[in-house]
C-alpha cells in the first residue's frame, strides 16, 4: 500500500425523509482494490454519487491526493483522474463502441474544439486509434468496435462503460455493480478484466457488488453499508465472516 | 405612504389575472406533466366562442357563459387528451413542450377558420354591471375597482381555494399526480389512468376557458397574441410556485401585479424605465426567478422508472449508412441544388424568386436552431431575437460608419454571438423546460425593452440596409442575390456539418444522451453548451443580417417577432432538428407553402366566376373558399407538424431519409449479391442481440451461487 489517494470523512446525505448516508468514511490508497457491499437501498450508489460529484453531500469532506473536491463539478473531478461506471447503464445514443472511447479520449487529451473541427477536421489520429485499440483488446470488445452501442446486450454495454472509463486513464475507478445483469460466463470475464486493470495499470478500484465470490476474489478490503451506516470495514475475509454483516446483508439468520 | 398602499391595492386585480392564468398552468403541469404553452390559445378559443354567441347571436349571458366555459373549454381539453396527450404520457418533457408549441400555433388558426377571421372589438364582459365604484367603494379614495376586476378577484380566489381543497382532501388529486409520475406504475396500483388523465385535461381546460372569457375584456379587441403574451407574463408566478404549489403560485401572481402597480406609480412616467421596464417587468422577473430561484437549477426531470420498458429510438441514419452512401447523397444533394438554382434563375418571376430567397435566408437562421436544439438539446425560443440583433447590428453599422454591407453583416453576427454568449452563461445551467422559458422571457424582454430604443432599432422607422456590390456584381439584382444567398447557406451548412461530425458535435451528443456519463469522462456540459449557444447565435445573427439586406431594412415587426420565432422552432423540429437539408427545406416551406396555398385557394372562386351556370350549391360551396385562408391553413399544418415530433423525434425529413437510404442500400446490396462480385457486405448485419432493458435494481441479495460465507 502506498499513500492515500481518496479520503472521504464523515459523509452524510439525506433525501427529504430518508437518511441515505450518515457519517460514512472511506479511504482508498493508490492502486488498492476496495469493495463496498450492502443490501438494496443501503446508500452505496449514493456514496459513489457523492464521491464523483453527481450529488453534493450535506456534510463531510472528500479529498483526492490531499486536495479538497468540495467545489469541483463531476467533469472537473473526472479530469483529475476519477472515473466511474453506472448501475443503470449510461451509454451515449447514436454512437458506436469506438466512438465512445474516442469521445472519452478527446475529453481527456482536450484535443479538438471549435477551431480544429472547422479548420483541421476531426478524424481520429492513428495514436488515438491505437490507444482505443489497446483498451478494446483489454475488455474484449475489438470485434464490436463499429457496432452502435445501443444495439449491444447489457453485458456488452457494461463492458463499453468500463472501456470508456478506462480511456480516461484514471487513477481511481468507481464501478457500480458491474456484474449485475451479466450471466455467469460474462461475470467471470469481467472479474478477470478487473484483475488485469488493477494489477497491470495500478488503478485503484472501488467496487460495488452483490456477487460475493467476486468481491472475495478481487477486493483487498471491504466496506459494508446498511441503512446509510457503515457497519463494518476491514480486510475482505474478516468482514465477510463478521456476524453483523451476515445478519444485515447476507440474510444469514441462523 | 398613502399612495404606495393605494398603488399596491390597485395592482391586486392585475395580480389576480396573472394568478388565474398561472394557477391554470400549474394545474395542467401537475395533472398531466405538460407545460402547456397552448393554455393561452385554449383561453382564446373559449373567449372567441363567447364573443360570437354573445355579441353576434345575442345569447343570454348565462347560456353563453355555460357554452363557452363549461362546454367548449372541457371539450377542447378532452379532444386534446384523446387524440394527442394520451400518447405522450411517457414522453419526455421536451416532446410535450414542442407539442404544446404546435398547439399554440394551430389552435388560434383553427378558431379563425371556424368562426371567421374578422377583428372582434370590445369583447363582452362576463358580468352585467359595468361600474361598481358608486355603490361599492368609498368615493374619497382614488382606488376604483370595476365589476370586471371584482369578478376576476372572486373567480381567482374561488378557483385557488377549490384546487387547494381538491389536492388536499380528495383522492382524485392524488391519483392525478400518480398518473403524471408514472402512468404504468399507477395502473399497476389499480388507478384507471385513462379516466384520470381525461378528467385532468377537462378540468384544466375548463380553467383555460374561464380565464379566456374573464380576461378578454381587458383588451380592446380579442386576439390570441395578447392572451399568449399575458400568459408568458403569468409564467413568473408559475415559476415562483416551483411549477407545483398552487398557493405559492397565487401569491406570486398577486405579488407580481402589486409590484407592477407600485412601480408604475413611483417611476417618472416619461422615463425609459417607465415605458420600457414596466411592460417588461413580468418577463424580467421571470428571467431572474429562473436564474436565481433556489431548487430550480438542480431539478432533474422526474424519470418514470418504468419508462425504460419503451423500445429505444432507432439509430440515426449516419450510423447505419455506409460511406459510399454518404458520398452519394452529398453528390445527389449538390446536383439537386444546382438544378433548383438554374430553375429559379430562368423560370421564376420576381414574386416567387423573392419567396425563394427569403426561404433560403430563413434556412440559414434555421441552421442556428440545428446547433442549439438539434445538437445542443436546448429548446431555445429566442433565435428570432438573436437574428434581429444581427439585423439591427448590420443596419446600425452601415448607417453609422458607411462601411461595406458584407462586413457589417459579419460584425452583426459577432454582436449576436456576444449577446448569445452573455445569455448562455446563466441560461445553460437550466434544464429542458426552464431553459425554454428563460429564452422565451429573453425574447419578450428584448421585444419590449430593446426594440423600441433608437440605438437598437433606429426608432419607429426601420433603418434601411442597402444591397452590397461584390466587384462587378450588383446584388440589387434578385437573381444574383439568390446565388449569393445559396452560397452563404452552403457555407453555413458546411460549418454546421463539420461541427456536428466533429468533436464539438460528439461532446454535445454525449451530453444530450447522458449528461452524467458525459461528465464522468470529463466533458464540461456548461462549456460545451455555451459554445453551442454562441455559435447558434452567430449563425442566427448572420441570417438576420442577410434578411435585413435582402428586405432592404431591419424591420423587427415584419421579420422577427417572437411568435414567428416559435413557428420556426415548431417547423424545424418537425422536419428534423439535426439535418441541414431539413433546415433549408423548412425555411423554403415557411415562405412558399402559404403562397402556393393562396394560389390554390383562388381557383375555386375564379372557376365560379367563369362558370355562372354552375349549380348554386356548387357555386356557394366553392365560393366560400377564401384565398386568405392560406395563412391559417399553413400555420395549422406547421403546428400539426410539431405535434408529430413526439412520434418522430428525429424529424420527418430525417425519418424519410432513413427509409430511402435503407431501401437504396438494400437494393444495391441485392444487385451486388446477384452479380456475385461485390465486396462483402459493407453494412453490419442486424444485431442478433436485442437491447436488454436495464434491470430496475440490483438483486439485493447475494447471487445464488455465492452460498453462505464462512
Ligand atoms: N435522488 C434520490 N432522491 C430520493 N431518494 C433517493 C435518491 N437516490 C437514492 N435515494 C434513496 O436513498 C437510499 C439509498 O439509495 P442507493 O441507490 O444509494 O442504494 P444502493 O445501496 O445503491 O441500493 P442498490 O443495491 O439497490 O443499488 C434509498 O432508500 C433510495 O430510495
Ligand atoms: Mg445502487
Amino acid at each position: 500500500m502506498s499513500g492515500p489517494l481518496l479520503e472521504a470523512e464523515a459523509v452524510s446525505k439525506r433525501f427529504s425523509g430518508i437518511v441515505a448516508l450518515s457519517d460514512v468514511s472511506l479511504h482508498v490508497a493508490d492502486g488498492e482494490f476496495v469493495a463496498v457491499i450492502g443490501p438494496n437501498g443501503a446508500g452505496k450508489s449514493t456514496l459513489f454519487n457523492c464521491l464523483s460529484g453527481v450529488l453534493r453531500p450535506d456534510r463531510g469532506t472528500v479529498t483526492f491526493r490531499g486536495r479538497s473536491l468540495e467545489r469541483l463539478r463531476p467533469s472537473a473531478r473526472a479530469r483529475l483522474g476519477i472515473a466511474r461506471t453506472f448501475q443503470r447503464i449510461e451509454l451515449f445514443g447514436g454512437m458506436t463502441v469506438l466512438d465512445h472511447l474516442l469521445v472519452a479520449d478527446r475529453a481527456r487529451t482536450r484535443r479538438g474544439g471549435l477551431w480544429s473541427d472547422l479548420f483541421r477536421g476531426s478524424r481520429p489520429t492513428s495514436e488515438e486509434l491505437e490507444r482505443c485499440g489497446i483498451v478494446l483488446e483489454l475488455v474484449g470488445l475489438t470485434e464490436w468496435a463499429d457496432r452502435p452501442a445501443e444495439s449491444l446486450s447489457l453485458g456488452k454495454g457494461r463492458l463499453v462503460e468500463l472501456a470508456r472509463a478506462l480511456m480516461c486513464d484514471p487513477a481511481l475507478l468507481f464501478l457500480d455493480e458491474p456484474s449485475s445483469g451479466l450471466d455467469r460466463h460474462e461475470t467471470a470475464e469481467m472479474s478477470a478484466t478487473l484483475e488485469t486493470v488493477s494489477r497491470q495499470h495500478g488503478t485503484a478500484i472501488v467496487l460495488i457488488e452483490h456477487d460475493v465470490p467476486m468481491v472475495r476474489r478481487l477486493a483487498e478490503r471491504t466496506y459494508v453499508l446498511d441503512y446509510g451506516q457503515l457497519i463494518a470495514d476491514g480486510p475482505t475475509e474478516d468482514v465477510l465472516g463478521d456476524e453483523r454483516v451476515r445478519v444485515a446483508y447476507l440474510g444469514d439468520n441462523s | 405612504m398613502e399612495t404606495l398602499l393605494e398603488n399596491a391595492v390597485r395592482g391586486i386585480p392585475t395580480g389576480c389575472v396573472f394568478a388565474l392564468l398561472a394557477v391554470g398552468l400549474v394545474l395542467t403541469y401537475k395533472t398531466s406533466g405538460v407545460f402547456n404553452l397552448a393554455f393561452g390559445a385554449q383561453a382564446y378559443a373559449s373567449a372567441a366562442v363567447f364573443y360570437v354567441v354573445r355579441k353576434d347571436h345575442e345569447w343570454p349571458l348565462l347560456w353563453a357563459a355555460l357554452l363557452a366555459v363549461v362546454v367548449v373549454g372541457p371539450a377542447i381539453g378532452l379532444l386534446l387528451e384523446r387524440v394527442l396527450f394520451r400518447y405522450l404520457r411517457t414522453a419526455g418533457s421536451m416532446a410535450k413542450l414542442v407539442t404544446s408549441l404546435g398547439l399554440l400555433i394551430a389552435i388560434p388558426e383553427v378558431v379563425k377558420l371556424v368562426l371567421g377571421d374578422e377583428s372582434r372589438k370590445n369583447p363582452p364582459p362576463l358580468w352585467y354591471v359595468m361600474r361598481t365604484d358608486e355603490w361599492l367603494w368609498p368615493r374619497n379614495t382614488s382606488i376604483v375597482l370595476d365589476a370586471g376586476q371584482i369578478a376576476t378577484i372572486a373567480a381567482t380566489v374561488t378557483v385557488v381555494v377549490a384546487l387547494v381543497l381538491l389536492f388536499r382532501f380528495s383522492s382524485l388529486g392524488l391519483r392525478m399526480r400518480a398518473v403524471v409520475e408514472s402512468p404504468r406504475m399507477a395502473e399497476l396500483n389499480g388507478v384507471d389512468s385513462e379516466r384520470v388523465s381525461m378528467t385532468s385535461w377537462m378540468l384544466s381546460s375548463l380553467l383555460a376557458g374561464l380565464a379566456g372569457v374573464l380576461l378578454a375584456p381587458l383588451f380592446a379587441s380579442l386576439n390570441p397574441l395578447d392572451l399568449f403574451t399575458l400568459l408568458v407574463a403569468a409564467l413568473a408566478a408559475t415559476v415562483f410556485g416551483g411549477l407545483t404549489s398552487i398557493p405559492l403560485t397565487f401569491a406570486g401572481g398577486l405579488l407580481l401585479g402589486v409590484l407592477q402597480a407600485v412601480l408604475a406609480g413611483s417611476l417618472p412616467t416619461d422615463s425609459i424605465l417607465a415605458t420600457g421596464l414596466r411592460p417588461a417587468l413580468p418577463f424580467l422577473v421571470l428571467f431572474l426567478l429562473l436564474l436565481f430561484r433556489p431548487g430550480l437549477r438542480s431539478t432533474r426531470e422526474v424519470t418514470d422508472p418504468l419508462a425504460t420498458v419503451e423500445a429505444p429510438p432507432p439509430a440515426p441514419v449516419a450510423l447505419v449508412r455506409p460511406h459510399w452512401m454518404t458520398v452519394g447523397t452529398r453528390a445527389f444533394g449538390a446536383v439537386v441544388v444546382a438544378l433548383g438554382l438554374a430553375a429559379c434563375w430562368f423560370l421564376l418571376d420576381g414574386y416567387w424568386l423573392g419567396l425563394v430567397i427569403s426561404g433560403i435566408i430563413l434556412g440559414i437562421i434555421m441552421m442556428s436552431l440545428i446547433v442549439v436544439v438539434g445538437m445542443g438539446g436546448m429548446l431555445s425560443l429566442c433565435q428570432a431575437a438573436l437574428a434581429a440583433i444581427g439585423a439591427f447590428g448590420t443596419a446600425q453599422l452601415v448607417a453609422a460608419t458607411g462601411m461595406s454591407v458584407l462586413g457589417a453583416i459579419v460584425i452583426g453576427a459577432v454582436i449576436a454571438a456576444g449577446v448569445g454568449a452573455l445569455l448562455a452563461v446563466p441560461v445553460v445551467r437550466l434544464d429542458g423546460v426552464y431553459l425554454a422559458l428563460a429564452t422565451l422571457a429573453f425574447a419578450l424582454m428584448f421585444e419590449s425593452i430593446f426594440v423600441p430604443l433608437s440605438w437598437v432599432s433606429g426608432g419607429a422607422v426601420p433603418l434601411s440596409v442597402p444591397r452590397p456590390l461584390i466587384g462587378p456584381i450588383d446584388l440589387a439584382d434578385d437573381r444574383w442575390f439568390l446565388l449569393f444567398a445559396v452560397l452563404c447557406a452552403a457555407a453555413v451548412s458546411a460549418v454546421v456539418i463539420r461541427l456536428r461530425e466533429g468533436t464539438t458535435g460528439r461532446f454535445l451528443q454525449a451530453l444530450q444522451t447522458s449528461d452524467v456519463a458525459a461528465a464522468s469522462i470529463g466533458i464540461s456540459g456548461r462549456r460545451s453548451r455555451v459554445v453551442a449557444f454562441t455559435v447558434a447565435a452567430a449563425i442566427a445573427g448572420f441570417g438576420g443580417g442577410l434578411m435585413a439586406t435582402y428586405v432592404g431594412q431591419a424591420n423587427y415587426q415584419s421579420s422577427f417577432p417572437y411568435l414567428i420565432g416559435l413557428v420556426w422552432v415548431a417547423l424545424l423540429v418537425s422536419a428534423g432538428a439535426r439535418s441541414v437539408q431539413a433546415a433549408v427545406l423548412s425555411g423554403l416551406f415557411f415562405f412558399l407553402f402559404p403562397a402556393i396555398l393562396t394560389r390554390l385557394f383562388t381557383f375555386p372562386g375564379n372557376w365560379v366566376e367563369s362558370n355562372p351556370d354552375a349549380p348554386s350549391w356548387v357555386a356557394s360551396a366553392l365560393g366560400a373558399i377564401q384565398p386568405n385562408w392560406a395563412q391559417s391553413v399553413a400555420f395549422i399544418l406547421f403546428g400539426i407538424g410539431a405535434i408529430t415530433y413526439a412520434k418522430h423525434p428525429e424529424g420527418s425529413i430525417e425519418a424519410q431519409t432513413a427509409t430511402s437510404v435503407g431501401a437504396i442500400v438494400r437494393w444495391v446490396e441485392r444487385r451486388r449479391g446477384d452479380a456475385g462480385t461485390g465486396p462483402s457486405d459493407p453494412v453490419p448485419p442486424p444485431s442478433p442481440e436485442v437491447t436488454d432493458a436495464p434491470p430496475l435494481a440490483g438483486t439485493g441479495r447475494p447471487t445464488a451461487d455465492s452460498g453462505s460465507p464462512g
